[in-house]
């Protein structure tokens, strides 16, 4: 069988969930090698999470010539595993940066790119691709049709599947490129910790919009209560109200949880392309003509800010 | 200093978007304009050259259908000095790569370029990967998605909000840079800019004035191919009630509850 690349998304060392989606995801059809690039103090530890789910090897690069930079070097490391290895496709957590990476090694391998991901399954001459279009109005389903299939696979599109994997170490040292250094890292704060899920990766997200006025602990109250994620419109993040990391729609985060709960959010068309395919919509919101009660499965015409702290509290006596 | 905007002509958001027969984009049923997201672009490139203030010219550069010129006509209403528009039969239905081989093309032709500007995604396909394929083929570094855009003399500095960290990314021109709806509001042209639009130069390009071979491009050379495309099922309509003295949250309460989501 094939190898399928798997690059692990961590910061520092510490993996994050979409990558062992994207390691059950690539046993459909392969064996999954993962590919680190980071501390190499690290790796040992990387290397026994993603054996859990199944990585038959991992592939670990030092990031000593890598950090600091933004997108090409990783692409360059890519490459040269891709070389290595001659998987039957490499899958890409579908971050900003993953896109970027996709992007240039699509163009270095001379091979198709899929962004976005949503599904993959394996078809007849490769790996089939899903993806949501048109801000949520369209499925599309589509594949690569020339060289390694590169596919950015979003958050949530599996779930996790145990698998033990041999887990075999490679080190690779890389060679990099001198134009790959030309963008450099010169300064970087990492986000606090909010204490909640990672909005994208969440089962339950709770948003505010310019309903709130500016208040948003109705909205985290709700949130906690839940044990979900907090998002905004773009207006209460214009507002200066909650920093843009929270953001969901067209030019913020994507987000597909189970249960997504719009509040004092009309349902701009560049805010449902962010949330439309969530399972569960959930609004409340005064306005009874709010475009966003188009889309709910449930919707309370009602104050946010009397409407949400009593569900909180019935909420909370519930789970006792 | 030479920037050269990408600015891409898109169905409009807020229309009915369709697919043709052939998975590709509707892009004749449907009204089109400059993508909104390169607004942001054209704004940033035209506030670099006022404080550059020297002989700074500003190119847009579109590469679509006839209809297409639309787009780089508003970025020159907006300010921008000159406009190239490339349009071709054979580039309908390319993906990104044969889009971003012909923008490179057309850079390299543009002459010795210190800053190619993109939007942070297109608004139709918004795959968000143009300019760093482009940033590949040109063989140029990448500083994208930019918040805080900032320049002195040949050096680069932006800020932008990434995955997992705020981070400032410095370079040295020349490079691609794109840029987010973060940037700051893009001036809606004025009466005197739609006035001196008329009279700037605005070139259209064929892929053999690139040296592009046709065969390179267009739906048959594609890396990718759509299979299907399925208009999302509408949503059944949901249960509304309206709060009254409370019952809102406890009709609320009971439904996450039969979901099971306490
Ligand atoms: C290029 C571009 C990109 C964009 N990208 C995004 C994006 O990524 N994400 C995004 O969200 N938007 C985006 N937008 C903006 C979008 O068009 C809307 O302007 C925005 O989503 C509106 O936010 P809102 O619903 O919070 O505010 P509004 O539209 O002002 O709606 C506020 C709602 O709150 C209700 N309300 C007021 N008070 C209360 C109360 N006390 N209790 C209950 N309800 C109350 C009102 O009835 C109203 O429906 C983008 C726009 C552009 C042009
Ligand atoms: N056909 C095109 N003509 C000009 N610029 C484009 C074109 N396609 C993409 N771009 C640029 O690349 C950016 C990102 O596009 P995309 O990768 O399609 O999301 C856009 O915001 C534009 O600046």
């Amino acid at each position: 069988m094939s190898e399928v690349l798997v690059l692990i998304d961590h910061v520092d060392g510490a993996v994050r969930k979409p990558t062992y989606e994207l390691l059950t995801i690539a046993k459909r059809f392969g064996e999954p090698s993962a590919v680190y690039i980071g501390p190499a103090g690290q790796a040992a530890d990387v290397t026994e999470k993603v054996k859990k789910y199944g990585a038959e090897k991992v592939y670990v690069v030092d990031d000593a010539q890598v950090k600091g930079y933004l997108v090409a070097p990783k692409a360059e490391v890519l490459q040269q595993v891709a070389e290595k290895a001659s998987p039957a496709a490499i899958l890409i957590p579908s971050t900003s940066e993953g896109k970027e990476i996709g992007a240039r090694l699509s163009i270095k391998l001379k091979s198709g790119l899929i962004t976005d991901a949503v599904d993959v399954q394996p078809g007849d001459g490769g790996p089939v691709a899903t993806q949501s279009v048109f801000a949520g109005n369209f499925t599309l389903t589509g594949k690569v049709t020339q060289g390694t299939p590169i596919i950015t696979v979003k958050p949530n599109s599996a779930a996790p599947e145990e698998a033990a994997g041999a887990g075999t170490v490679e080190e690779v040292t890389p060679t990099i490129s001198d134009a790959a250094k030309g963008a450099q890292i010169v300064a970087s704060q990492p986000r606090k910790a909010s204490g909640r899920p990672e909005l994208t990766e969440a089962a339950i997200v709770v948003a505010g919009g310019r309903g709130t006025g500016g208040d948003f602990t109705p909205i985290e109250g709700l949130a906690d209560a839940l044990g979900g994620a907090v998002g905004a419109s773009r207006a209460a993040v214009d507002s200066g109200w909650i920093a843009h990391t929270f953001q969901i729609g067209q030019t913020g985060k994507t987000v597909s949880p189970q249960l997504y709960v719009a509040n004092g959010i009309s349902g701009a068309i560049q805010h449902r392309a962010g949330m439309q395919t969530s399972k569960t919509i959930v609004a409340v919101n005064k306005d009874e003509e709010a475009p966003i009660f188009e889309l709910v499965d449930f919707g309370v015409v009602g104050d946010l800010n009397t409407v949400l702290p009593a569900a909180t509290e019935e909420i909370t006596k519930r789970k006792g | 200093m030479n920037i050269v905007v990408c600015v891409k002509y898109v169905p409009d958001a807020t229309a009915d978007r369709q697919f043709e027969s052939d998975n590709t984009v509707d892009r004749v049923g449907v009204d089109g304009l400059l993508s909104e997201l390169d607004e942001y672009a054209v704004e940033q490139a035209l506030q670099l050259k006022e404080k550059a203030g020297d002989d700074t010219e500003v190119t847009a550069l579109c590469v679509g259908p006839e209809k297409a010129v639309d787009a780089v006509r508003k970025a020159l209403q907006m300010g921008a000095d000159k406009g190239i528009h490339v349009s071709d039969e054979a580039i309908a239905g390319s993906d990104y790569a044969a889009t971003s081989l012909v923008l490179a093309k057309a850079v390299e032709k543009a002459g010795p370029v210190d800053l190619v500007m993109c939007g942070m995604a297109s608004t139709d396909a918004a795959g968000s990967v143009v300019p760093a394929m482009l940033a590949e083929r040109l063989g140029l570094p990448q500083v994208t998605l930019a918040s805080v855009v900032e320049s002195q003399g040949d050096q680069v500095r932006i800020k932008r909000d990434g995955d997992t960290a705020t981070e400032v990314i410095g370079g040295t021109m020349p490079l691609v840079l794109s840029v987010t709806d973060q940037s700051g509001e893009a001036r809606y042209p004025s009466f005197k800019g739609i006035m001196a639009a008329k009279k700037k130069p605005l070139e259209t390009w064929s892929l053999s004035d690139l040296g592009v071979d046709a065969g390179e491009v267009g739906i048959g050379a594609a890396w990718t191919a759509v299979e299907e495309t399925t208009a999302r099922p509408p949503r059944t309509a949901g249960e509304i009630v309206k709060d009254e003295d409370g019952s809102g949250a406890t009709a609320l309460t009971e439904f996450l509850a039969s979901k099971k989501f306490i």
